[in-house]
This record gives structure tokens, C-alpha cells and sequence, in this order.
């Protein structure tokens, strides 16, 4: 059997039949440094009708990657978002061309950490250049150019992918005609920065670790990425619904054992998350990736910051927050639809009530995907319409 | 169509921005934009009426006015709707004063307390009256300041408000509301609909 860094260089290699663009157009980073000529993998759903208005860009986030529906070819399991995306589904892909990119940063093919330095003929490691959510959607919009898709219909993202909307809606004005930016905000709170900071610590405290140079070595530092992933997946669920779908059960056993073992479901549940995590993603990746979003506030970007952020925005927003997130909660959604409100944007919001936490985007939440769908159909209809005028 | 809309409608210019607080399921706003070409947003309460505004392709906030109209920002829309709701706030002084910074015009309709019928059901019964406008009982209504056209004709003077057009409506007509005939209106209306700045 192949160690876990033989599974991953494994993966690594597969990597090679993945769909890239590399982009040659130099890109000056906010840290200054000017890259030029990088990868970036992505994919595609559905095809690019003839009038160009069925175009819906996805922007992933934290652990996700270019692979929405159908099978991920590298790791063999779903889609990430194979709930809401695919044919028949809220985001049909019979009817709708959708793009997904991975974000530099990552580890699914695009230009990231684990990226071998041309200079040092090493995998970047730290050498790689702290990024924010700004550069990401920049190296994402060229993706649109290559395609040939000037104006989208629509484009979503929840949490981090919310994130890269709202930067890319402020960036790029006008390059959507609608926008759903699902459970984020305009900028991390202290809650989420010190709940990224805990993934960061747990990484850095592997000694496998070893200041980011791991890969020379093809090690993983597991357990720290483990942990770092468990984390997150606390913060993801809501307190009622952990404790509606595991409560006190225990793990396949009738009786407490006295050990640290995981006795309980929801520790066996964690370490579950923690152990299938690290044999597809990079730990590197989860620095850089935590660091973007820490560092994301967009009111910091404009003059007369948020107002300035949104406006002359043509977009038509809708932005759905769920009552049990207390990631990015109501309130923080809420104020995105405020700041948009004070720009005159177009916006709608809705809560969706539900127990399952920031996840619910990712899992089947029917009042959620029917909210969706209902919105993007619509929006297709009045895209078609204002082509053709 | 109902009456109270065909007012409403005819009251609003072309081409104006309207945000419609309590929207419903939008059958308003819908009138608006296909016969007026207006700009309209929504706030509405329920979430089942959020859900089906947005199904249409409208722009509606879920949200509750009595709460959220602050994030509105000042004489942002050119006029702001108010149907038959003014009288289920815990504030409506505040809410008015709300609508009137939001916009520069407000259109109000209310239920109106003063109507015939109302008054003979007390009256003559001596219990609370339940009509088409009003058909909830005492015990579940959500009207908590029930008030009649003289009531908010009196409450605009008071508090400087300026009444550009007052309507009494019923099945089959509609009419201007006067300070002259205002006792007569106040009688014979089921609704009254009032256009503020």
C-alpha cells in the first residue's frame, strides 16, 4: 500500500489530465509581487449556448476545488456541490454552461504552494506568495475572457466562495447580470480570524510540519491538517443540530471504554473528516487559503468603503444567509444586504431556517436549492430579455 | 384587479423608483413594473411571500418594518407603499416617520375604523367588528392601533405631515377625501388612501 505522501505525489501526477489555463498576463498580487505565466485548473458543465446567456460562474470555498458535480476525477468521490449543481438540479446543467476554477492558492491543479518554484526547482512551500481573495477572482476572470463568456448570467459562491463574489462583483463591475453570494460577508469577523488561526496553530505545531518544507521530504503533516480540519467541521454544524444527529451515542460500542478512544460518535465522526481530509489536500493550501480569507475586508478597498465597494452595480443580488450559521451569521449577511441597499444596488435577501448550520449550502436543504432555482430561472428569463432589447 | 391597487397605480408616475413595505407575495409590485415601467422593491415579513417574489424574478428583503426600515438610506426611493399595515405596528408613529425619511412620498392605505358598518357592529351588537377589511376577531387580530380616515387625517395635521391626495374607496367608487367632507368619507369608506410628503 502506498504511504499517504506516495498517494498524494499519486495524485499529483493525475493532476497532469486536468483542464488548465496558464495564464501569461503578468499579475500584480496585493503583496506587490507581479507572477506571470501560472496555471490555473478548472472545469466546466453543460455548453455555452449560442447566445452566450446561460454562463454561471461558481467560486468554491475553503476545501473545495474546480469539481462541483458529477464524479471528481482525482479523488473518485462526488462533486462538491453535486447537491445543488448538475443535471435536473437547482443549477441545471442541462439548461446552464457552468464554470468552477480552483483558486490560486489551492491544490487541484492551480498555482499553489505545493507548485514546484521554477527558480528552486522545489515545491514553493512558504516561498509562495501570501494571496487575498482579490488576486484569486483576478486570475479567475481571465478564465471568462478564454471562454468567451463576456457576461454571465449569474454567479455564486457560499462562505469563502460568497466572499469571491462580492470581490468580484466590486472588482469587475457589471461582468454578471445576477449575483447569489450565500452565508459570507464584506469582511472576516475576529470569531472566523480566530477560529483560522486554530487550523493555522495545529498545522504549524506538526513537527512534520517543518516551517512548510515537508513536501521535499513527500510527507504530509497529517495530523495537524486532522486537526485543522476537524476544527472547521465544529464550525460548520449548528450546536442543535450536532447534538440532534449525535448527542451522547456512542461509536459502535455499548459502554464507555476508559480510554481515548473515540467513544463517541461525534469524535469518530471528526476523525473521520480529519483523516479523509489530509489524503486530498495540502496543509500548505489550508495556510495560504485561511490567510486570504483573514485578510479579506472589502470595505478597505474603496473610497467611502462598502458604498464605495457597490456602486453603479447593475447586478441583480440575492443573498441568503441560514438561521443556525453562526459562521456568518444572519447578521452579517444582513449587513451586506445593507451596504448594497446604501449603493442603490438591486438586491433581495432571504434567511433560510434551518438546523444544519453553515453547511446547509453544501447539503440537501430543499427550501434552500428551491430559493436558488427559483432565483437563477428567473433571472435567465430577464438576461434573455435585455439580450434581446 | 383590486380596487385598492388600481388607486395606488393610478396614483404613481412612470419610470419611479417604489419600495412596497409589506410587499406580500409581490401581486403589487408585478402591476408596477408591467404598467408603470417602475423600479420596485420589496420588504416582506413571511418567508413563504419572500420565496414566491423571488420566484418572479422580483427584489424583496426578508425582513420586518417595524425593525428594519433603518437600512433603507434617506429619500432613496421616490415613493414608498404601505397597504393596510400601518395599523399592525407596535410604533406607527415611527414607522410613518420612517417611510417619510425613506421616501419622498408615501402612499398609505389603512382599514378604515370609522366605516359604517364598523361602527353599527359596536354599536348595535356591542362587540368588536369583523368585516371583509377587517375579518379577524378581537383575539387574533394583528391590528393592534386600529384608527379611521378622520384619526390619520387629524394625526397628519398634528404632526405637519402634508396630505397631497386622500381617497375613500369602496366596492364600487373611489373619492377625494376633504377637510370639508371628511365626516362624511370618514363614514361611508371602507379604505382610505393616503399620498404623504
Amino acid at each position: 500500500m502506498p504511504g499517504l505522501a506516495g498517494l498524494f505525489f499519486y495524485m499529483n501526477d493525475k493532476l497532469k489530465n486536468i483542464k488548465k489555463l496558464n495564464i501569461s498576463k503578468p499579475l500584480l498580487l496585493d503583496c506587490k509581487q507581479t507572477v506571470r505565466d501560472f496555471p490555473l485548473a478548472y472545469e466546466t458543465y453543460g455548453e455555452l449556448n449560442e447566445s452566450k446567456d446561460n454562463a454561471i460562474l461558481i467560486f468554491h470555498a475553503l476545501t473545495g476545488d474546480q469539481f462541483v458535480s458529477g464524479v471528481n476525477p482525482i479523488t473518485k468521490k462526488e462533486g462538491w456541490w453535486v447537491t445543488a449543481v448538475g443535471p435536473d438540479k437547482a443549477i441545471d446543467t442541462n439548461k446552464y454552461f457552468v464554470i468552477c476554477a480552483n483558486v490560486i492558492g489551492g491544490c487541484m491543479g492551480s498555482w499553489g504552494p505545493k507548485e514546484i518554484d521554477k527558480k528552486t526547482n522545489e515545491p514553493y512551500g512558504l516561498n509562495f506568495p501570501v494571496i487575498t481573495i482579490r488576486d484569486m477572482v483576478k486570475a479567475q476572470e481571465t478564465l471568462l475572457d478564454h471562454l468567451g463568456v463576456e457576461k454571465l448570467l449569474c454567479a455564486t459562491g457560499g462562505s469563502m466562495g460568497g466572499m469571491q463574489l462580492l470581490q468580484f462583483c466590486a472588482t469587475f463591475p457589471n461582468r454578471t447580470f445576477s449575483a447569489v453570494p450565500i452565508a459570507c460577508s464584506t469582511s472576516h469577523s475576529a470569531q472566523n480570524i480566530a477560529l483560522n488561526e486554530l487550523a493555522r496553530q495545529a498545522i504549524m505545531a506538526d513537527p512534520v510540519w517543518d516551517k512548510g518544507k515537508y513536501l521535499k521530504k513527500n510527507v504530509q503533516p497529517k495530523n495537524g491538517l486532522a486537526v485543522a480540519r476537524m476544527v472547521g467541521h465544529i464550525s460548520y454544524l449548528s450546536e442543535k443540530g450536532m447534538q440532534e444527529k449525535f448527542g451522547r451515542k456512542l461509536q459502535e460500542k455499548a459502554d464507555y471504554e476508559f480510554s481515548f478512544d473515540a467513544d463517541f460518535q461525534i469524535e469518530s465522526y471528526l476523525r473521520h473528516q480529519g483523516y479523509t481530509f489530509v489524503e486530498r489536500f495540502d496543509a500548505n493550501s489550508v495556510l495560504y487559503i485561511t490567510r486570504a480569507m483573514d485578510y479579506f475586508d472589502l470595505s478597505r478597498q474603496f473610497k467611502g468603503g462598502l458604498t464605495g465597494a457597490f456602486k453603479n452595480q447593475k447586478t441583480k443580488f440575492l443573498v441568503i444567509s441560514f438561521s443556525s450559521d453562526w459562521l456568518y451569521t444572519t447578521k452579517e449577511n444582513k449587513d451586506t444586504v445593507i451596504a448594497l441597499n446604501a449603493s442603490g444596488a438591486d438586491v433581495s435577501f432571504a434567511e433560510i431556517k434551518t438546523d444544519k448550520g453553515h453547511d446547509s449550502f453544501l447539503v440537501n436543504e430543499p427550501e434552500f436549492l428551491k430559493t436558488l432555482k427559483g432565483f437563477i430561472d428567473s433571472m435567465h428569463i430577464k438576461f434573455r430579455n435585455e439580450k434581446r432589447i | 384587479m383590486k380596487k385598492e391597487f388600481k388607486v395606488i397605480i393610478d396614483l404613481l408616475p412612470k419610470n419611479v423608483r417604489v419600495l412596497d413595505v409589506g410587499c406580500g407575495d409581490g401581486s403589487l409590485m408585478d402591476l408596477l413594473i408591467k404598467e408603470k415601467n417602475i423600479e420596485a422593491r420589496g420588504l416582506e415579513l413571511v418567508e413563504e411571500n419572500v420565496k414566491k417574489c423571488i420566484y418572479k424574478g422580483l427584489s424583496v428583503i426578508e425582513g420586518d418594518a417595524e425593525t428594519e426600515l433603518h437600512q433603507f438610506p434617506s429619500q432613496s426611493f421616490d415613493f414608498v407603499v404601505l397597504s393596510q399595515t400601518l395599523q399592525a405596528f407596535y410604533n406607527p408613529e415611527k414607522v410613518l416617520k420612517d417611510l417619510l425619511r425613506i421616501g419622498k412620498s408615501v402612499i398609505i392605505s389603512i382599514p378604515n375604523f370609522g366605516y359604517w358598518k364598523v361602527r353599527t357592529s359596536l354599536l348595535l351588537f356591542g362587540k368588536m367588528p369583523v368585516t371583509k377589511t377587517l375579518p379577524n376577531s378581537w383575539y387574533n387580530t394583528p391590528n393592534l392601533h386600529m384608527c379611521t380616515i378622520k384619526d390619520l387625517f387629524h394625526f397628519c395635521l398634528e404632526k405637519n405631515i402634508k396630505i397631497d391626495r386622500a381617497i375613500g374607496v369602496n366596492a364600487n367608487s373611489t373619492s377625494e377625501i376633504k377637510k370639508s367632507n371628511l365626516e362624511i368619507k370618514n363614514l361611508f369608506s371602507k379604505l382610505g388612501i393616503f399620498l404623504l410628503s
